[in-house]
């Protein structure tokens, strides 16, 4: 075993991490907004609305992220050139970036997923503790607010924690997009040194950590409301 | 002559269906200041649904509510059936009818004061302290001071009971619905509920009461409904409409369950 690499690779390591966080936090955070919308949609809005987001909903967690990925930097990418004033604008910097179109792809598969769960959430409030809210004289954004939502979201938390480690291990392919990612790493260790499994070994180290530290900071989420058990 | 004051509340005709089945048939009520009315009857009479009516938690087929004088505007929706004309009017309307569940209802991410703050601070726009200030002052007098920071899932039916009644008092509301608030609870918790209820009366508090405690219903209320298959079957003091019933139904509910 040799991992004397390291200490010429750990600039390149601790940035490869940085961008590995970032397409987590980037797809989870905005992913979750438009989750809240998605689901939103589907358990309270217009029945074309419903079929919509459904249908969205079903085909963005019906194909391969792979695909979605690469239909949007080779497809979409290849067209954002031909959009007038583009390329001069200060825009062109981020979105001519694989980066761009792997935050963009993860988020919005991430928010096809999480819609379901929250969907399923909201369905599990208990009528009646929104009948109180109502009762009360809460207009339906107060209600969605205070009540509805954060009710929701406690009661999904275990699944979301889930689905937020597996998204984690969906970042790497982001390395097929040029994106300098923890996976794309080890990847150029292995070229540079012809070393195996090393380079793999490392980055196996920081996924696991990662994932500890995220399941880690659910908990402490989950533990503001205690419940009895 | 006196000038009468205009009743807290006035609901006449009201009627609702669920489909071909017809739950209320025409209920009227007037209720003035400081009135306890009882909502009696057996199950399925309509007792329930004619209290979710008055809030709008179900919308009535048809009907009038006017509330401390003010009509609440309503207009023909799907197949002739009122519909309320303007959500705003409900909401601020229901925040003057607060409601106590049978299931309580307590928001369970919330501790008790939370709760209790919760539709003063978000709904009436009251300041946080005063409101607090206020919640503190309310839990005192129902016994939960100490059990302010409390979250609801760790107390007793009882005591959630006597929080949600001290919700339901913090916004100050005109005429307090309580939709059988001992029907859940164990047998032994029901006397400290009935007791909070019961000081509430003696303040001269307005409330409309579906209960199936008729001892109670009895010593509290100053007017009794009596309901059967949706209809008002007998009504009056409470000495006539357990002392003197004209309904034989009736006679024969308040006798049965007395005994």
């Amino acid at each position: 075993m040799n991992f004397s690499w390291i200490f010429s690779y750990w600039p390149l390591l601790a940035a490869g991490a940085v961008q590995t966080v970032l397409l987590l936090v980037i797809s989870v955070g905005f992913g979750f907004i438009l989750a809240i919308g998605l689901a939103l949609a589907q358990v309270s809005g217009p029945r074309w609305l419903k079929w919509l987001t459904r249908g969205y909903c079903t085909c963005l967690r019906g194909t391969p992220l792979l695909i979605q990925l690469w239909l949007l930097y080779y497809g979409v990418g290849s067209l954002l050139p031909l959009v007038p004033g583009l390329r001069g604008s200060f825009l062109w910097p981020i979105v001519r970036e694989g980066f761009f179109f792997a935050a963009l792809s993860f988020t919005l598969n991430y928010a096809a997923y999480e819609a379901e769960v929250l969907r399923g959430a909201l369905l599990a409030v208990p009528k009646g503790e929104l009948e109180a809210g109502r009762s009360f004289g809460m207009s339906s954004w107060t209600l969605l607010r205070r009540i509805w939502l954060p009710r929701a979201v406690r009661i999904a938390l275990p699944t979301i924690a889930g689905e937020v480690v597996l998204q984690l291990k969906a970042t790497p392919l982001a390395f097929t997009v040029t994106v300098m990612d923890l996976y794309a790493v080890a990847y150029k260790v292995r070229q540079d040194t012809l070393l195996v499994y090393e380079p793999l070994m490392v980055v196996t180290v920081f996924y696991v950590l990662l994932t500890l530290l995220i399941t880690r900071a659910f908990k402490l989420v989950e533990a503001q409301v205690p419940a009895r058990r | 002559m006196t000038r009468l004051a205009p009743p807290a509340l006035l609901v006449d005709d009201v009627h609702k269906s669920y489909g071909i089945h017809e739950v209320l048939k025409g209920i009227s009520l007037s209720a003035a200041k400081g009135d306890v009315i009882s909502l009696i009857g057996s199950s399925g009479s309509g007792k329930s649904t004619f209290l979710r009516c008055i809030n709008f938690l179900e919308i009535p087929d048809r009907g009038r509510f006017v509330f401390n004088g003010e009509d609440v505007l309503l207009k023909s929706g799907q197949g002739g059936r009122a519909y309320p004309a303007s959500w705003r009017q409900i909401e601020r309307i229901r925040t003057g009818l607060a409601m106590v569940f049978q299931s309580f209802n307590l928001w369970p991410h919330m501790t008790v004061l939370e709760n209790v703050i919760e539709a003063p601070v978000y709904v009436q726009k009251m300041n946080r302290k005063e409101a607090i200030e206020r919640a503190e002052g309310l839990l005192a007098k129902v016994g939960l001071y100490e059990k302010r920071h409390v979250y609801p899932a760790f107390m007793s039916g009882g005591q959630q009971q006597r929080a949600s009644i001290a919700r339901a008092l913090c916004v100050d509301p005109a005429v307090m619905l309580l939709d059988e608030p001992t029907s859940a609870l164990d047998p032994e918790l029901v006397g400290e509920v009935l007791k909070v209820i019961r000081d509430l009366a003696e303040e001269g508090r307005t409330m409309l009461l579906v209960t199936h405690e008729m001892k109670f219903a009895r010593d509290v209320s100053n007017h009794v409904m009596f309901l059967h298959q949706g209809r008002v079957e007998e009504e009056g003091p409470p000495a006539q409409v357990f002392g003197a019933p004209i309904s034989a139904r009736c006679r024969e509910f308040t006798g049965a369950l007395d005994n």
